[in-house]
């Protein structure tokens, strides 16, 4: 009953044409169809946030959209977050201040706070806490996560407004 | 972890939404923000043959205030209330109660008229409903249909609305400057389900409470307005003593049952701290 369907949906600034059932959740679309694997699944039931995307600059857990809606919008997935060789300043602060162990919900967390510093650059240190309470990590103890963003948010506000 | 397949509508039209709910009705589902549907989904709870998509009906992502109230759309998400959608009490309580609902990314996609239709017990959204008395209002190709709150719930996941309804509105009535408001809350961490809540909104004049609203979630197959200790309160001082014989009526009032997060004990006791906090954040 259900066919497929022709979708064409804007990645990275690329455009991913695909072919998928309705039910193809998100996350499965960019990871089986588009071959963006850099988007991790935890949970698949909205928990984890380890699949966390930018959807017209939202952050949203890419598990709980169908691919067939996302057509039309602006995607963005961890593979675009640097500029060429240069780590974003999210990426950067990670690296430097051991935000990351293990990695696996380390692209849900970038994008997550991404979009959060998107929306309001100025965020205080209990907002951020609140932003990052979305996602689970189970091995840094989330410390050293709040560090970065906090640091990465100093840095970003430095930067002229493009 | 896969959803079980369907068969997708994504409408441009309110009418065209419309018109195929009243053709599918209960072989279908609306398909608003879908954080608590598409869980259910990839988990085959739910098993829709078909997705109504609304997310394209811009007509229905609204929030406006006029003389009687808050009139807020369909496609009106969680978010949107992060900042104060109305001056006054009633927009700083929905901005206050919005930051407890789920996470920054659900609250980006769930909407205010979902967590309604949804009927979830432990929502947020289901008790301001409840305790502010709120209308709803069903669209139907076969007309408007406006419910009363006391009417709208019928249960955990169960509502009145028909299998070819949408719900296209919700009203909340208008609050004026006179009124003050409480919120509290407890779940076991950051963004879980609520074990107990309590809202409390007093219009207060003179010292006195001239109007009460208190409502209770969590503890019961649906929101509860406390209607009766609403009456205790009106013509009175909010003061602690009040506030603790009221917390204390509540205890006695509510019947919850336990799960493997709290015991029956438990969250009665909850319910009473929950109120006397609420109710002490609104009378200071």
């Amino acid at each position: 009953m259900a066919s497929k369907r022709d979708v064409n949906l804007t990645i990275n600034g690329a455009s991913h044409a695909v072919s998928i059932e309705p039910r193809r959740t998100l996350a499965d679309v960019l990871r089986d169809d588009c071959g963006l694997t850099g988007t991790h699944l935890g949970c698949e039931h909205g928990v984890c946030g380890a699949c966390t995307v930018l959807v017209d600059g939202r952050p949203v857990r890419s598990c709980l959209m169908f691919g067939v809606q996302a057509e039309g919008k602006t995607i963005r997935t961890v593979e675009g977050l640097a500029d060429g060789d240069t780590l974003h300043p999210l990426q950067q602060a990670f690296w430097e201040n051991h935000g990351l162990q293990c990695g696996f919900c380390t692209p849900g967390f970038l994008m997550l706070a991404a979009g959060a510093l998107e929306e309001n650059p100025e965020m205080s240190d209990n907002e951020i806490k609140d932003v990052l309470s979305s996602n689970l990590c189970r091995c840094t103890g989330y410390q050293n996560i709040v560090k970065a963003v906090r640091i990465a948010a100093r840095e970003l506000r430095a930067r002229p407004r493009a | 972890m896969k959803p079980s397949a369907f068969d997708y509508f994504r409408p441009a039209s309110l009418s065209e939404a419309l018109a195929l709910l009243a053709k599918y009705k209960d072989d279908c589902k609306i398909l608003a923000g879908g954080q608590s549907l598409v869980p259910a989904m990839n988990f085959r709870l739910a098993r829709p043959a078909i997705l109504i998509d609304i997310n394209d009906l811009g007509e229905l992502d609204y929030i406006f205030a006029d003389d009687n109230g808050l009139h807020i759309g369909a496609l009106t998400r969680h978010a949107a209330f992060h900042r104060r959608v109305v001056d006054g009490p009633l927009g700083a309580l929905l901005s206050k109660v919005a930051r407890h609902i789920a996470h920054y990314p659900i609250r980006q996609r769930g909407t205010f008229a979902g967590s309604l239709a949804h009927a979830d017990p432990a929502s947020e959204w289901c008790l301001v409903a409840t305790a502010l008395n709120a209308a709803i209002v069903a669209k139907s190709i076969r007309g408007d249909r406006r419910i009363s709150v006391g009417d709208f719930f019928n249960g955990t996941f169960a509502t009145d609305l028909a299998a070819d309804e949408l719900l296209a509105e919700i009203h909340l009535p208008a609050m004026g400057p006179g009124w003050r408001t409480g919120f509290f809350e407890f779940s076991r961490r950051a963004g879980d389900f609520a074990l107990g809540m309590a809202l409390a909104a007093l219009r207060i004049e003179d010292g006195i409470v001239r109007e009460a609203r208190l409502g209770v979630g969590g503890v019961a197959d649906r929101a509860i307005r406390l209607e009766s200790l609403e009456d205790g309160l009106v013509g009175h001082a909010a003061s602690p003593e009040l506030i603790d014989s009221i917390a204390r009526e509540a205890w006695a009032l509510v019947t919850p049952v336990g799960d493997i997060h709290a015991s029956p004990e438990y969250r009665r006791d909850l319910i009473a701290t929950a109120v006397r906090r609420a109710l002490t954040e609104a009378a200071a």
